[in-house]
């Protein structure tokens, strides 16, 4: 193998173990906010599908910033350049 | 007496105790087995339990158990002279604290990575299970006090650290935002935060912050551990990415990066110890050395913290058996080198012996300020940077240890009252913001109420920190203990020190409450009757089981 080649398999290792340190830690923790996050949109999406009234609609406009992200790669996969909702504005 | 042979035996010593003394116990004593299935293994569930590389395991290990209280202990207890630190810190690493770490990580895996908290009342009943809960509360009771006053002090001597250490919150958040949303390289993220935390301390000196002497009627270091409480409130709120974990992870770079450092300009610089190695002339009010050293150093020889951390995070992760030694022992290796450099830096950091008595001028008047400015003198003498920004480094680096310790406990502190919250079926309890009021009200009223109006409660209850956290040491090595004998193992290297730290602890705790009721200080006298009991009955409890299982194991033979 070659310098570079050698030098680039180290970095990558690097990182990998630098990222590793970073997380350990934390793993459950970040774990459990992203279910918790995850129940919530579910129970949106659920309550939207059935016709159920929606308890978590008075926090919709809160939520609006942490669902921004994912709205906007959403709208962007269904071949849409913007916004396809007029009060969901992302881009 | 030259710094660098303290510094070369020290290290030395506890080098050897890890070729060979760790190699020992972890061949004959703990047994420990390269194809045993690890819960990491057995139970992974890429969350809590995930084979994790022995490497990057003993750097979270070790950030997770050095604070600031292996840097205050050593720098109190020096007041009896350099030789009686010096020997506890290397010996206590050696006999008492690797045995202790290592034996917590090997007890935990072999029952399914459960705490010790859990393991107590299984392997020991559930009496013990109810005193180690009461320990573990008053320990982070203590920690987040004593830390507050610390780094409010700190902040107080030195006010050009006042810019980098808030600062250091500033740049946790910006590397948070730019890992988690950002995506950026991990590495290029550490040497921006690395380097932008450095620069903060480099200007830190040239525009100090000192608050005013008094904030509607507050004095400076109230009004400071009320603006710490504040934010250790808000920071315990937050997601944990938002700003814990980036803090925790700039933080271990730069104790990395500290103690190479110190480490390096103690060698260049050849520093002398100034400092009496048996100080006869102690200041007034000084407590005796037997049994006060023992629990004044407990992080830095043998510490009970050290023991949550293993059960509770390291041995769900760790990935074959054998990587116990390396991670536990070491782990204790690297705190005692930490409190070894604490050490050097009281008592060889000072132009001469008078200097030193100064700042020795009476029990506990060393502290962080001894370490901050006699490590801040070798610093500038062996690397030729500035003394101030040197002061400024040191303390920015014990600061931030302190509050990362801070952020974590208090947030451990809610979560018991939450727990407490849904045990006795109080649902205002069970909410975040009320039970971070609680943990943060009884901070509070522990660092005023035995500190007046002062706030400095925290630091008169040190040894009190001390005493209840030997004790939760002595609970770990009770419970490894009654494993071994189970084994039929065995049980002198753990037994002394488990006798050893009972007997220590049950005498400072005495000497200390006559020492309270002398002076009628009626709060640290009820606190103290509380461990003074916790005490007792912990050594009942260890008492009555040993005899329990060696009977039931001598049956056992028998039959």
């Amino acid at each position: 193998m070659t310098l570079l080649g050698n030098f680039k398999r180290w970095y990558r290792r690097a990182g990998e173990l630098g990222a590793e340190y970073y997380n350990a830690p934390y793993r459950s923790a970040i774990a459990r906010a992203r279910r918790d996050e995850d129940d919530l949109f579910m129970l949106m999406v659920f309550s939207e599908t059935m016709g159920i009234p929606n308890p978590a609609s008075w926090y919709t406009l809160e939520l609006q910033p942490l669902l921004m992200e994912r709205f906007h790669d959403w709208h962007q996969r269904m071949g849409m350049p913007h916004s396809p909702l007029d009060n969901f504005r992302c881009c | 007496m030259s710094a660098i042979v303290l510094l070369i035996l020290g290290l030395g010593g506890m080098a050897a105790g890890y070729f060979f003394y760790s190699r020992f116990i972890a061949d004959k004593i703990y047994k420990l087995d390269p194809d045993f299935e690890t819960p990491a293994h057995s139970m992974e569930d890429g969350v809590d339990f995930v084979p994790t590389n022995k490497f990057v395991l003993w750097g979270h290990h070790f950030t997770s158990v050095a604070g600031a209280a292996p840097i205050v202990g050593p720098a109190i207890a020096v007041i009896w002279g350099w030789l009686p630190a010096f020997l506890w810190v290397v010996f206590g690493t050696i006999f008492f604290a690797g045995v202790h770490d290592s034996g917590a990580i090997w007890a935990s895996v072999r029952n399914r990575a459960q705490s010790v908290g859990s393991l107590t009342g299984e392997v020991v009943g559930p009496r013990a299970r109810s005193v180690f809960m009461i320990v573990i509360f008053l320990v982070l009771l203590m920690v987040n006090a004593v830390f507050g006053v610390v780094i409010a002090r700190l902040l107080i001597n030195n006010p050009g650290a006042v810019v980098p250490v808030w600062g250091a919150i500033a740049v946790a958040l910006v590397i948070g935002q730019l890992i988690y949303r950002w995506k950026l390289n991990l590495a290029v993220v550490s040497l921006l935060g690395v380097v932008a935390l450095y620069a903060l301390i480099w200007v830190g000196p040239s525009v100090p912050i000192a608050l005013p002497e008094t904030t509607f009627g507050l004095s400076a270091n109230a009004a400071w551990i009320l603006i710490l409480f504040a934010y250790a409130a808000i920071a315990s709120l937050l997601p944990v990415w938002v700003l814990l974990q980036p803090r925790d992870y700039i933080n271990g770079l730069q104790l990395f990066v500290g103690l190479i450092l110190l480490y390096g300009a103690m060698l260049i610089a050849n520093p002398t110890v100034v400092a009496p190695a048996l100080n006869v002339n102690v200041p007034e009010g000084t407590p005796p050395l037997l049994p006060l050293l023992f629990v004044t150093i407990a992080c830095g020889a043998i510490s009970g913290f050290h023991g949550l951390v293993a059960s509770g995070t390291t041995s769900k992760q760790l990935n074959k058996e054998t990587d116990a030694r390396f991670v536990g022992y070491f782990g204790a290796i690297g705190e005692g080198a930490l409190a070894l450099a604490a050490i050097l830096a009281a008592t060889a950091g000072f132009a001469s012996l008078a200097d030193w008595q100064e700042v020795y001028s009476k029990f506990g008047a060393g502290s962080l300020k001894a370490f901050v400015d006699g490590g801040a003198t070798i610093l500038s003498a062996g690397t030729g940077i500035d003394a101030a920004v040197s002061a400024t480094m040191l303390t920015v680096m014990a600061a931030l240890f302190a509050g990362t310790t801070m952020d974590t406990g208090l947030r451990l502190q809610r979560y018991i009252f939450q727990e407490w919250g849904e045990i006795y079926n109080v649902a205002w309890m069970r909410r975040p913001v009320p039970a971070t009021l609680l943990a943060v009200g009884a901070c509070i009223l522990l660092a005023f109420g035995a500190g007046g109006a002062d706030g400095s409660g925290g630091l008169l209850i040190w040894p009190l920190f001390g005493t209840t956290n030997q004790l939760l040491a002595g609970l770990t090595l009770l419970v490894v203990t009654v494993m071994l004998v189970r084994l039929g193992r065995p049980t002198l290297y753990t037994l002394v020190p488990l006798v050893f730290l009972l007997v220590m602890t049950l005498a400072a705790l005495l000497i200390q409450l006559r020492g309270f009721y002398e002076k009628q200080d009626w709060f640290l006298f009820t606190l103290d009757l509380v461990v003074l009991v916790a005490a007792v009955l912990v050594t009942l409890e260890c008492t009555a089981s040993l005899r329990r299982h060696k009977k039931a194991r001598e049956a056992e033979v028998e039959g």
